[in-house]
């Protein structure tokens, strides 16, 4: 028992490193890639750490109008993440902190920090964290049913809720990912991701001070080491919410167990899958433009259609 | 099933006289406010934690006893039964009302000498005593007796401020609503009756599953609506956002925390006690419902800025998600799957007590706030968590637990509905399955727009700028009402750490309804962490989530804020150029839900008018008025022109009303001949 327990805080410390060190470099990689395929020369794939360096070091300037809520939401928001970031399985099928939650409560806590978030916002007083609060939650909103439909067909498939059942059933059958039901549901959290990791067409991450903006007026106010936090948080539910998809659907290199060689393996297979996932992410963001805010609804209402032509389907096939 | 111990059913009574002895010693001291003040509180405060011991004993000792009162008559039994459905809707209550009571210490404070506290105390005792014998009445007519009580007690208290037309309106609306909700309870009765021979719930056992299926379907029919109306159930809800807000807020914290859920006893009762395995209709209308009802409250919740009726429409959400459980609970009864069936009733029932927590908090709250700034609408508040630290944290906790997120218990029972949804997929093979995972689906809909709302309902009226001088001058509530807010914020937090503990309540529950037992399967890891009771069913520890979240900010996040503070500066926010920040900057609750306002245009049909006055340039105007406006499609669409017909049908009738005696005499005469022939003909 207690060697079990061992084990898993290893595995949980371990995954932990990983989300905390990969997180900048997935953000930074989809950066570089996506300035060489629109012929500029980038920022250099380890840029995101740079930021996340000096940001730490600076000094910060917290507005007057500000209450609690503005210091604490960062940390809500980094520790929501990072314990979300816990219960996926990236190296292992297991995921390390499986026992405390599954899907929905991955959801949830990203949730939760999206829910402090907001509200620092509008804690500022300024237009501009309002303007954000409102569209984010909005948009998250109307992204919910359809991510909550994806999520059912994978599960209903597995016949639980935890992620690490839901990566157990998708090993077992290796082409299960060609199933109609299972493509579809891929489809429709792949567009849920887009909206939720503020990428083209929905948001756009390298905007600042422009009226379309939406995670970024919300955070407008934050500077220094705070800024650095939810910086790095938002990096960290991207690198969560890619490694979901992936592994949900794909679970290919997936590991049984975080010990030995295997996890240098495991760990190669993921880097190999978030790339390709980098790359399909990056194509996506330079040949669209960004939707109007009120287009952005009718793509969310595609996702929520390919979540029930999913459902729909696991009951044909 | 054994008796219980008779010491419980002593405190029971005895917490019920304490009531009824409260209620009259109020009317008595009518002219001594400060005393009827005392008088009110204490003895529901007394009574409460008298009927919080005598249930919870109940609950754990899990059998159920008959108490007969001293007066009876021979026609009909007043007698109380007390068994675990009734016991946990009491602890529901006890605890809330306790909370409440407390609350009330200070928040009638305001009122002494300006109103008259000995008619109020009355009624608030009578109703915390009706609502206890709603709960426990074990005969049909003894149960419609205390149900009538209830109605006209929280008639008075709605209609307490009754100088305010909107306020007599309200009052109305919820009596009529009410009574046509009691007379369909009333026909039903008296076919179960009719079929029994008896008024005596026990003779109703599983006795509605043996009539013909179209009575079956008509009981059925009659008492989720009759039902529904107290409940909050769309379409018969209308009355629920009116009556709620216009109630003293510590009324209003009881009428959305515990009075409506004498609807969901009801049908608890109904559905659980007197039918057996019902056909599968029953089930899938209910669920349909519950969607329905989830989805249209917090769709308008999310348009409201009146601060008490935001709350209001989000009591009519909170019922869906219960009715969702419900209707998966009947479906699985259909199935044969009682272990389904326990899972969603546990989540129905979990919520109950979870949506009198948390909206009972939230209702305490805007009491606290409304009393500091004296208006309803949160536009003109603002900032007032610098004013009001305690009633902040408390609506804060209640926000974050009503919008279903974790560690909270709102979070809890919304996962088991969730999972019970989920598990219905595989129960049947026939097209009916697909209605789970897109009641799922829906319910994260609501559970979104609902922390869209909470982010609004939080964030305008607590945060930035006061928006008037009201606001800036507010101040802390008393130390009672402070009280009364965290005792229901410790309970908020309490079931949703404490899940797997609280869990074990409902063990006597399923098995009187359903004949299981499914505390055990539903804990995993040494009570750690929660699970479906399906094998593999995936698991959830709130409290795990919990003390990760305090070990990681004990470790990092308090010695790094601390270090850092040493580096922070207080400076303006961006004011996007123009000299200072002022409340007129601020994003307001108009503009926050107006993207959903536009989105979902179908639904609103939103109406607005923009006045704006100028003298020299329209480019510079000098005024500008801004209204907005929705529609309310029930409302307009299915009630003004019922309302319109009965007025029409009751204007053609007024030509029978003559006003001369003679005329009335024949129509006495008329009505005898009649009565006689049909006695003697039958």
């Amino acid at each position: 028992m207690t060697e079990q327990m061992i084990a898993r805080l290893i595995e949980n410390i371990a995954q932990l490193c990983l989300l905390l060190a990969l997180a900048p470099l997935v953000t930074g990689v989809i950066r570089t890639l996506k300035a060489r395929l629109q012929t500029r020369r980038g920022p250099g794939i380890l840029q995101p750490y740079r930021d996340l360096v000096k940001l730490f070091q600076k000094g910060m300037v917290v507005p007057e109008t500000a209450s609690w809520i503005f210091s604490a939401t960062p940390w809500v928001v980094f520790f929501s993440t990072l314990l979300a970031g816990l219960m996926i399985p990236m190296v292992a099928a297991d995921a390390p902190l499986g026992l405390f939650g599954g899907v929905l409560a991955v959801i949830y806590l990203l949730g939760l920090g999206r829910f402090f978030l907001a509200l620092s916002g509008l804690d500022t007083g300024s237009s501009f964290g309002g303007l954000g609060s409102s569209r984010e939650m909005t948009i998250s909103a109307l992204a919910e049913p359809a991510m909550m439909l994806a999520i059912f067909t994978v599960a209903i498939g597995a016949g639980s809720t935890g992620l690490t059942e839901i990566a157990g059933a998708a090993i077992g059958q290796s082409w299960r990912f060609l199933a109609p039901a299972q493509m579809f549901a891929f489809a429709a959290l792949a567009l849920v991701l887009i909206a939720e990791t503020g990428r083209i067409p929905v948001d756009n991450q390298d905007t600042h001070l422009e009226l379309t903006m939406i995670h970024e007026a919300m955070i407008l106010e934050y500077s220094g080491p705070y800024l650095a936090l939810v910086e790095w948080a938002a990096s960290i539910k991207q690198l969560v919410l890619m490694t979901l998809l992936i592994n949900c659907f794909w679970p290919i290199g997936l590991q049984p167990t975080w010990f030995g060689f295997g996890a240098l393996q495991g760990i190669a297979w993921l880097l190999a899958k978030l790339l390709l996932l980098s790359c399909a992410i990056v194509l996506l963001e330079t040949v669209n433009a960004k939707m109007r805010l009120f287009r952005v609804p009718e793509l969310l209402a595609v996702a929520f259609t390919l979540g029930s032509l999913a459902l729909v389907s696991t009951f044909l096939f | 099933m054994r008796g219980i111990c008779p010491v419980i059913a002593e405190l029971f009574l005895s917490g019920i006289l304490v009531w009824l002895t409260g209620a009259v010693a109020c009317l008595a001291l009518w002219r001594h406010p400060v005393a009827a003040r005392r008088v009110t509180c204490g003895a529901a405060l007394a009574g409460s934690l008298l009927d919080l011991i005598a249930s919870s004993a109940a609950i754990f000792s899990s059998g159920s006893a008959e108490i007969g009162l001293p007066f009876g008559n021979p026609v009909f039994t007043w007698a109380i039964r007390l068994d675990p459905l009734s016991a946990y809707f009491n602890v529901t209550l006890a605890t809330l009302a306790a909370a409440v009571s407390l609350y009330s210490f200070g928040y009638l404070k305001e009122m002494e000498g300006r109103r008259n506290l000995g008619a109020f105390g009355f009624f608030f005792n009578l109703l915390l005593l009706s609502l206890a014998l709603v709960f426990t009445a074990s005969n049909a007519f003894f149960f419609l007796a205390a149900w009538e009580v209830m109605a006209l007690s929280s008639f008075c208290l709605i209609s307490f401020e009754h100088e305010k037309e909107k306020t007599r309106n309200a009052g109305m609306l919820f009596l009529i609503m009410s009574h046509a909700g009691t007379g369909l309870l009333l026909i039903a009765f008296l076919i179960l009756a009719s079929a029994s021979g008896s008024l005596d719930f026990s003779s109703f056992h599983l006795l509605a599953s043996s009539l013909t299926p179209l009575q079956q379907g008509a009981v059925f029919l009659l008492f989720l609506f009759g039902f529904g109306v107290k409940a909050g159930l769309v379409p018969v809800h209308i009355w629920l956002p009116d009556a709620h807000p216009v109630a003293p807020s510590n009324v209003s914290a009881l009428m959305s925390g515990i009075v409506i859920k004498t609807g969901i006893y009801g049908m608890a009762r109904v559905f659980f006690d007197f039918y057996g395995a019902p056909p599968i209709w029953m089930g899938t209308v209910v669920l349909g419902l519950g969607v329905a009802s989830a989805l249209l409250g917090v769709l308008y919740a999310l348009m409201e800025h009146d601060l008490k009726r935001l709350l209001a429409w989000h009591s009519i959400e909170n019922i869906g998600i219960i009715l969702m459980g419900f209707g998966a609970a009947l479906m699985f009864r259909s199935l044969g799957q009682a272990n389904l069936a326990a899972l969603a009733l546990i989540a129905a029932l979990y919520h109950t007590f979870n949506h009198a927590m948390f909206k009972g908090l939230l209702f305490l709250g805007a009491g606290s706030v409304v009393q500091a700034t004296h208006t309803r609408n949160m536009e003109k508040m603002g900032g007032l968590i610098r004013r009001m630290p305690v009633t902040a944290l408390c609506f804060l906790l209640g926000a974050v637990a009503i919008s279903g997120l974790p560690p909270l218990n709102g979070f809890v029972s919304e996962w088991l509905t969730y999972q019970a949804l989920l598990a219905g997929f595989g129960t049947t093979l026939s097209m009916t399955r697909l209605m789970f995972p897109i009641a799922g689906s829906l319910l994260a809909l609501t559970a979104a727009l609902a922390a869209a709302c909470f982010v609004k309902a939080f964030a305008i009226p607590f945060l930035a700028l006061p928006r008037s001088e009201e606001a800036a001058d507010a101040r802390e509530a008393s130390f009672p009402m402070r009280a009364g807010m965290a005792v229901l914020a410790v309970g908020c937090v309490t079931l949703g750490l404490g899940a797997t503990w609280f869990v074990r309540v409902f063990d006597p529950i399923t098995q009187l309804a359903l004949g299981v037992r499914a505390s055990s399967a539903l804990t995993a890891a040494h009570g750690w962490a929660l699970s479906p009771g399906t094998p593999h069913g995936g698991t959830i520890s709130t409290a795990g989530i919990a003390l990760l979240f305090l070990i990681a900010g004990a470790a990092f996040a308090l010695p790094l804020a601390m270090r850092w503070r040493r580096r922070s500066v207080s400076g303006p926010a961006w004011d996007c150029g123009q000299p200072g920040l002022t409340a007129d900057n601020e994003y307001t609750a108009t503009a926050f839900s107006k993207p959903l306002r536009m989105i979902f245009s179908a639904l609103y049909r939103p109406r607005r008018e923009i006045l704006a006055e100028y003298e020299v340039s329209p480019h510079y105007p000098s005024a500008i008025r801004f209204e907005s406006e929705i529609e309310l499609t029930f409302e307009k669409r299915l009630y003004a022109p019922l309302r319109e017909r009965i007025m029409a049908a009751s204007n053609r009738m007024k030509g029978i009303q003559a006003g001369s005696i003679n005329v009335y005499l024949a129509y006495i005469f008329i009505t005898l001949i009649l009565l006689l022939l049909f006695g003697v003909r039958g």
